[in-house]
């Protein structure tokens, strides 16, 4: 929906991007031998070894003589890089000379390299396009290992290109010398170090080809100095050598017709929606064969804004902090569909008792993924448009089972257990409302980030996402600190949007430090710290499950107001704002709205105490989901209990596990 | 039934490859029970015959995982029955003069061979399967094992097909 044009309601005119845009895969890989999920084993990929040509994007140019420092860049420039998020140091120096000249790729200087990876990551979660970080050798190559990790968990394109020590220093421990490809093997999809100056253009097609296509992730690209400064020939495209790459994107048409008959036979199916729908860009598509099967809908953290909220159809995120209705309907389908989803144990909880009756159609474009926590009947592999597509198609042939009594049963838990919270009884202001009016001012066409812990559950259950790519979280790494360099990275690449962290008083004290960067840059993000004093989620699990013994959670940003986040923000060029009180929250909301200039921060001091609701216990099954504190559905027969001593069953059974 | 499979994976004859697929299965928790790398008839392609133990996980997770590597090309699975899987072995044995006919004799035994002699000992070179190799072995136990090295299972399939030839870039 948003790669090829800009997303409507952001009118403005983005940088022409050079033809062939690297988020978008070009050249369908041949076909793969097909969906092998049995044991046989033989995943035979080089079986079609004469790959039609993977061309690569961007204008032919060369030869021509050129440093290795200037191939670097020249390449960036005619693959389409639009933006570096980046620092210099003493190997990648050489780059950044020639670098100051490009009349298309823009720097921007960041103020960690942490920040660097998150607003690549940010970047190309908002636009579906490569995000760029750059960083020299040693700490600055290791201060990114936290954002690689992030985006190989979240599976977004990202290509981060480090400078390394000169050939002969590798291996002497030279000064700033990290082994980085090797440090990153286990955090990236791919990495390579360019020993060769000729094969610098080749190198990074290649990387932006394997970042961006199939599963997406991040791919590092190590480049010595002297690999930098030594005189080569630079000319585009280069031809790619991945012999041993070829993903499927075309599903089978036998597991497709299989897939199509599960579904329209089904009785209580549901549509398990993860971020590969969003990767895809297969809203419409989604919504297309929700509305023709009027199968429920849930959609997981990763996956928030790939079906309207609004939808009556729509039945909420399911997992540790879903709705009561998403969890439900999946513990008592008899068939999930999963799409681009990965049955993570948030969201399947303990996996022996998740979806007990259920069959599962399993559709995911990375084959490692199908069986490997829950089995599946009908294992898809392929790209989730595609499948989506041809699972439409094979559907309009058949007779579709009546749904009605299954949606009987989930209008009851919806009715019964909709998402709600309570004001403190402290008479502190309630986060979760703070949130809620957030979504509500700003609206469904912003975009949102946010850290992790409470405020990012709670962001991801009281904002209404409508639109895909508005919601941008760091959901499998968990990492705190994503809110604002992501934010930063977001607003870069979607300079029309507003763009809002919801972050907390913690994460935000993680990397804070890319407000500067933001306010010289030109960034105008805005920013509410959902200031509770605390390490808010540790919190809630220490009330829950550790007799209220908070050991190391309370920051002293309520009680000694350090840091003072409104001063915080206006000592690095921000408009900062505060609000305490259930009247100030709509005001200062809309007067950041109106700030279009600067960045905003506005410090909301919220109640310590406010919890997250719904709750799967870590080490519990989803059955035992509970509504509220002390409030567990009984699905068995539909009713309501008020079970006061299941909360002391469960906590018991959780800190056996103590699943953290 | 054997817990036991082994894998014939063709990889880029790149820096760092045997890195990956080791670091892979220590990450992931499989277990390896024999690795043997060399170069093959095709320049710039590698060949890994991998013995991995499937207890805990899935044969297809291992295969899977392995196969996302991006510098790995092929993976096979190569049956006992329908393939030649060989290992090597060098020992060396304590044998004086009062043991060592006795040592030869189950040297001929096995067709190994003695590669070299020293007063005290012998050293054997023997190949085959790991079964007939850890047989050898525990014949030559209780004469004292001083050194044992061996080289991991290398394999190849019967029959006139090569899973390499498919692979030519």
């Amino acid at each position: 929906m948003t790669t090829a044009t800009p997303r409507p309601g952001t009118p403005g005119p983005k940088p022409a991007p050079p033809p062939g845009r690297t988020g978008v895969p070009t050249g369908r890989p041949t076909g793969a031998p097909g969906q092998r999920t049995d044991s046989t084993v033989r995943h035979e990929r080089a079986e079609s070894r004469h790959e039609t040509r993977t061309d690569v994007p961007g204008p032919r140019s060369g030869p021509e003589q050129v440093t290795g420092a200037q191939s670097i860049v020249r390449s960036l420039e005619s693959i389409g890089c639009e933006i570096v998020f980046g620092i210099p140091g003493g190997t990648i120096l050489p780059t950044y000379d020639p670098l100051l000249d490009s009349p298309t790729v823009r720097h921007v200087l960041v103020r960690h390299e942490q920040g660097a990876g998150h607003a690549a990551t940010g970047y190309a979660q908002a636009t579906g396009k490569v995000g760029v970080c750059m960083a020299t050798s040693g700490p600055g190559a290791t201060n990114l290992i936290t954002p690689l990790a992030d985006a190989h968990m979240d599976s977004v394109p990202v290509v981060a290109i480090t400078g390394q020590v000169a050939r002969p220093l590798i291996g002497t421990d030279a000064f700033q010398e990290a082994d980085i490809t090797g440090i990153t093997m286990p955090v990236t999809k791919h990495n390579m170090l360019v020993t060769d100056p000729a094969e610098i253009p080749r190198a990074i097609a290649e990387a932006f080809h394997l970042a961006s296509t199939g599963r997406p992730g991040p791919v590092l690209v190590d480049i010595p100095k002297d690999v930098q400064q030594a005189r080569t020939t630079f000319s585009w495209p280069p031809e790619l050598r991945l012999p041993g790459y070829r993903p499927t994107t075309r599903p089978h048409g036998k597991q497709i017709r299989e897939a199509a008959k599960l579904i329209a036979a089904a009785r209580k199916p549901v549509l398990y929606v993860g971020g590969g729908v969003l990767k895809a860009e297969a809203s419409a598509e989604l919504l297309e064969l929700a509305e023709l099967t009027n199968i429920p809908v849930v959609t997981t953290l990763m996956a928030r804004g790939a079906f309207p909220d609004s939808h009556p159809q729509h039945v909420g995120m399911p997992g540790m902090h879903g709705t009561v209705a998403a969890v439900g309907a999946m513990q008592k389908s008899d068939l999930l569909v999963a799409l681009g989803a990965r049955f993570d144990d948030r969201v399947t909880g303990q996996l022996d008792s998740f979806a007990p009756g259920a069959k599962i159609v399993h559709a995911d474009i990375d084959p490692a993924e199908i069986s490997k926590n829950r089995r599946a009947d009908v294992p898809i592999v392929g790209d989730a448009k595609e499948i989506i597509v041809e699972l439409i198609e094979a559907l309009h042939g058949e007779q579709l089972a009546d749904l009605s009594e299954w949606w009987t049963r989930l209008d009851g838990w919806r009715s019964t257990f909709p998402l709600g919270y309570d004001w403190p009884d402290d008479g502190s202001l309630s986060p979760q409302y703070v949130i809620e009016r957030i979504g509500a001012i700003a609206g469904p066409e912003s975009l949102y980030t946010a850290g992790v812990g409470q405020h990012q559950m709670w962001a991801a259950q009281f904002v209404k996402y409508e639109n895909p790519r508005t919601w941008l979280n760091s959901g499998g790494l968990g990492t705190m600190g994503y809110a604002v360099p992501a934010a930063m990275g977001a607003k870069a690449g979607m300079p029309d949007s507003v763009v809002w962290a919801i972050d907390g008083d913690g994460c935000f004290q993680m990397t804070n430090q890319e407000l500067a960067t933001c306010a010289i840059e030109g960034i105008p993000i805005k920013v509410a710290v959902i200031n509770n004093g605390n390490l808010g989620m540790v919190r809630q699990w220490q009330t829950l499950f550790y007799e209220r013994r908070y050991s190391n959670t309370e920051l002293g940003t309520h009680k000694h107001r350090i840091p003072d986040f409104k001063l915080l923000a206006e000592a690095m060029g921000c408009v900062g704002l505060r609000a305490e009180s259930k009247e100030d929250v709509d005001r200062v909301i809309r007067q950041a709205m109106e700030i279009n200039d600067q960045p905003v921060v506005i410090d909301f001091t919220v109640g310590a105490d406010a919890q997250v609701w719904p709750m799967v216990a870590a080490g519990t099954g989803n059955d035992e989901v509970m509504a509220a504190r002390n409030i567990r559905p009984l699905f068995e027969g539909d009713e309501l209990a008020a079970g006061v001593d299941e909360i002391d069953a469960v906590t018991e059974r959780a800190l056996g596990d103590s699943g953290e | 039934m054997s817990e036991t499979h082994t894998l014939s994976v063709l990889v880029e004859d790149k820096p760092g490859v045997l890195a990956r697929v080791s670091g892979l299965f220590s990450r992931r928790g499989f277990n390896i029970i024999s690795l043997a790398v060399g170069q093959t008839e095709t320049a710039g392609i590698s060949r890994m015959t991998i013995v991995v133990s499937v207890h805990d996980f899935p044969l297809e997770q291992v295969t899977k995982q392995l196969n996302k590597l991006i510098n790995v090309i092929k993976i096979v699975e190569l049956e006992p029955a329908a393939s030649v899987q060989r290992e090597l072995m060098l020992v060396k044995v304590r044998a004086d003069a009062s043991v060592r006919s006795q040592v030869l004799e189950t040297v001929a035994l096995f067709r190994a061979k003695v590669v070299d002699v020293a007063p005290e000992a012998l050293t054997i070179e023997a190949t085959g399967t790991m079964d007939k190799l850890n047989a050898l072995l525990r014949i030559l136990e209780p004469y004292g094992v001083r050194e044992l090295v061996q080289s991991g299972m290398v394999a190849v399939g019967r029959g006139p097909r090569s899973i390499t030839a498919a692979t030519a870039r």
